[in-house]
């Protein structure tokens, strides 16, 4: 099912009542979500993404602009006549019902006429259990399953009524790393198996670049870039979105251009032909650099990490921001450790320019 | 575990343990005894003989069988009525936006009012006096009734009294844990049984219900326990002179045996408080048995 957000604007009273007015958690949302696809919204807490879900599922009702799914123009409906699914962040489990009562619970509040009889609740119960792989566990309580348990039975709870679209919020935030990765696989293949339209928020950026066909970065209510996660990483629109994706993040130098040249304190890193000359912020991805001892990029070399398959260069400059600056080689690349400093050269395609003033990325021609 | 901290521990126990052995169970275990010795006299401390002669008289006596009656009567009414009610009252509270603190306050009023003073109130409300038939009975006459004696009148009408008092004043304490037990639910189930197209009586009974029923069993329990030992409030409405009333409670026979007119008799006292015990007992573990079967959460 094809979700589409129009102009799509959520506003709320202010809670603090003496600056008074309104906050906009949502602001213009235009995007469409192609049929089948898994989506990851992302961004920092607080930047709306959360209410972008309740709105899609009909939990909150928007300020300004209109919801569809295929054809339909879901805006005014009740979330239950959307037929959307919803797994919450804590997954919001009855705790006194049993896991097969607790999947079925969605199917036993049909209306008349799609009624169903018990068995076939119990069948379609067990099927979408089967689906999550918890079918060994039906009749325990969520209290004697694990974190990821609790997680699969509830998005079979969300998936037993072949919902339209399936809304996860923050789904992996509540299991630890080993699970998290064990989890978000087992979230691809079921969306890939049912092939429902999948829309989930996180604030993990390598959660959501790693199984989603499509990222939305958000920042304060505003989205910032939509695009497959290899292609918003590779061209991020602006600074925010730069910082936003990666690890380790994108390192950033105060630089400017003159004369057709980048600079990073006195080093003419890169050839920026037709940029006129201004400030600007320098990114460089960490696996932006080669080491050369002839290289332009010249800085301190503080430590270098070797971590099997690579090595991680932790360097200053004096044009930085942040902490430090990491870089990422090859682990068998030549460098001089005894060397208090370390020169590299920079790949074009790496390094990303953006206004000092708007953060938004100049593209050097 | 060692033996030397096991002493520390018991050490450390002995003032709470010293407590309750003192002032509970050696009580306890003399009225026991009282209860089997016939014709026990405080003052010379002496008695005839031992057996069960003591409760023998005390289930044949007719007053102890009308208090018996009479605390069944007010234990089977009050204690379902009262927790349905205040159910339904702490839902509405838990509802309502504007105000709320302010119903709350209002409702748990009645809990830090004296019983007597609640009681007269009632007097006022409901005594036929030589100068008013009480404001019920105003009400009363004026939809076209007859006016009823709620106070020295027929059985029904007084026992209605003793009820609805006893609703009246249990009321805020339960409504005052269903409140609190309802706003502990947490509001995620109520958004996931949304979305899932939950009606809103199912909702109540299938999720709101079960959730807090620890806390209505919990309501049941202590309630069965409380109108079971109803007293106070008898005198409040009905004055001390209950037996002749046929108002008396098994509390009130069990102290009316003590100091009262007929008092002077420990030892049908200590039968009569015996089997209140066994009574108030065995309801007790019929409602925890139930409770393990039906609470959940």
């Amino acid at each position: 099912m094809k979700v589409v957000l129009e102009n799509l604007t959520k506003k709320y009273p202010n809670r603090n009542k003496k600056e008074g007015g309104e906050v906009v958690a949502v602001d213009g949302f235009n995007f469409e979500i192609p049929d089948g696809k898994l989506i990851g919204l992302l961004g920092p807490s607080g930047c709306g993404k959360s209410t972008t879900l309740n709105l899609i599922s009909g939990l909150e009702a928007p300020t300004e602009g209109k919801i569809y799914f295929g054809g339909d123009d879901v805006t005014d409906l009740p979330p239950e006549n959307r037929g959307v699914g919803l797994v919450f962040q804590n997954y919001a489990l009855y705790p006194h019902l049993t896991v097969r009562k607790n999947i079925r619970f969605p199917l036993e509040n049909l209306k008349k006429g799609e009624k169903m009889t018990n068995e076939e609740m119990d069948a379609k119960a067990l099927e979408a259990a089967k689906l999550v792989q918890i079918d060994e566990y039906m009749e325990r309580k969520p209290s004697e399953l694990s974190g990821g348990q609790q997680q699969r039975v509830a998005i079979a709870r969300a998936l037993v009524k072949i919902p339209r679209v399936l809304l996860l919020d923050e789904p992996l935030s509540n299991l630890d790393a080993r699970l998290r990765l064990q989890t978000r696989e087992e979230i691809r293949r079921i969306q890939k198996e049912t092939g429902v339209t999948t829309i989930f928020v996180t604030h993990d950026q390598e959660e959501a670049m790693s199984i989603s066909d499509m990222i939305v970065v958000m920042k304060k209510g505003v989205i910032q870039q939509i695009g497959k996660p290899q292609e918003v990483y590779d061209n991020p629109v602006n600074l925010f979105v730069a910082k936003f994706l990666g690890t380790p993040p994108i390192n950033v130098f105060e630089g400017k251009v003159r004369d057709g040249k980048v600079w990073v304190g006195p080093d003419a890193i890169l050839d920026a032909h037709g940029v006129p000359d201004k400030d600007v912020w320098v990114g460089i991805r960490p696996e932006g650099v080669i080491p050369d001892p002839t290289g332009p990029l010249k800085m301190k070399l503080l430590n270098i990490e070797t971590m099997g398959r690579d090595t991680s260069v932790v360097c200053k400059d004096e044009a930085q921001t942040g902490d430090s600056l990491r870089f990422i080689i090859a682990s068998d690349a030549k460098i001089d450790r005894k060397s208090k400093t370390v020169n590299f050269n920079v790949k074009p395609y790496k390094a990303f320019l953006f206004d000092k003033e708007t953060e938004e990325r100049i593209k050097i021609k | 575990m060692q033996n030397g901290k096991n002493y520390k521990a018991w050490l450390y126990l002995l003032p709470a343990i010293a407590f309750i052995g003192v002032f509970m169970i050696y009580p306890l275990i003399d009225v026991l005894i009282y209860s089997f010795e016939e014709g026990f006299n405080f003052a010379s401390q002496s008695f005839f003989g031992t057996g069960g002669y003591n409760y023998s008289y005390v289930l044949h006596d007719p007053y102890f069988l009308q208090a018996v009656k009479n605390t069944f009567i007010l234990v089977i009414i009050t204690v379902p009525l009262s927790t349905g009610i205040a159910l339904l009252i702490s839902v509405g509270l838990n509802s309502v936006k504007k105000f709320k603190e302010f119903f709350q306050t209002v409702f748990f009023l009645p809990y830090v009012t004296n019983t007597l003073a609640v009681g007269l109130v009632f007097m006022i409300l409901f005594k036929k006096t030589a100068y008013s038939d009480g404001l019920i009975n105003l009400l009363i006459t004026a939809f076209g009734g007859s006016a009823v004696d709620f106070i020295d009148g027929p059985y029904w009408a007084k026992m209605f009294v003793l009820c609805f008092y006893t609703i009246w004043v249990v009321m805020p304490f339960k409504i005052l844990i269903l409140t609190s037990a309802l706003s502990s639910v947490d509001e995620m189930y109520y958004k996931a049984a949304k979305v899932d197209g939950t009606s809103k009586w199912r909702i109540f009974t299938r999720i709101t219900l079960p959730m807090i029923s620890p806390m209505i069993f919990y309501l049941v329990i202590t309630g069965f326990i409380g109108a079971f030992k109803a007293y106070s409030d008898v005198v409040a409405i009905f004055g001390t002179n209950l037996n002749a009333a046929g108002m008396n409670t098994i509390v009130g026979y069990i102290y009316d045996m003590l100091y009262g007119n007929s008092g002077g008799y420990p030892s049908y006292a200590s039968a009569a408080a015996i089997i209140l015990f066994a009574i108030v007992l065995t309801i007790t573990v019929i409602n925890l048995l139930i409770s393990k079967k039906n609470v959940k959460a």
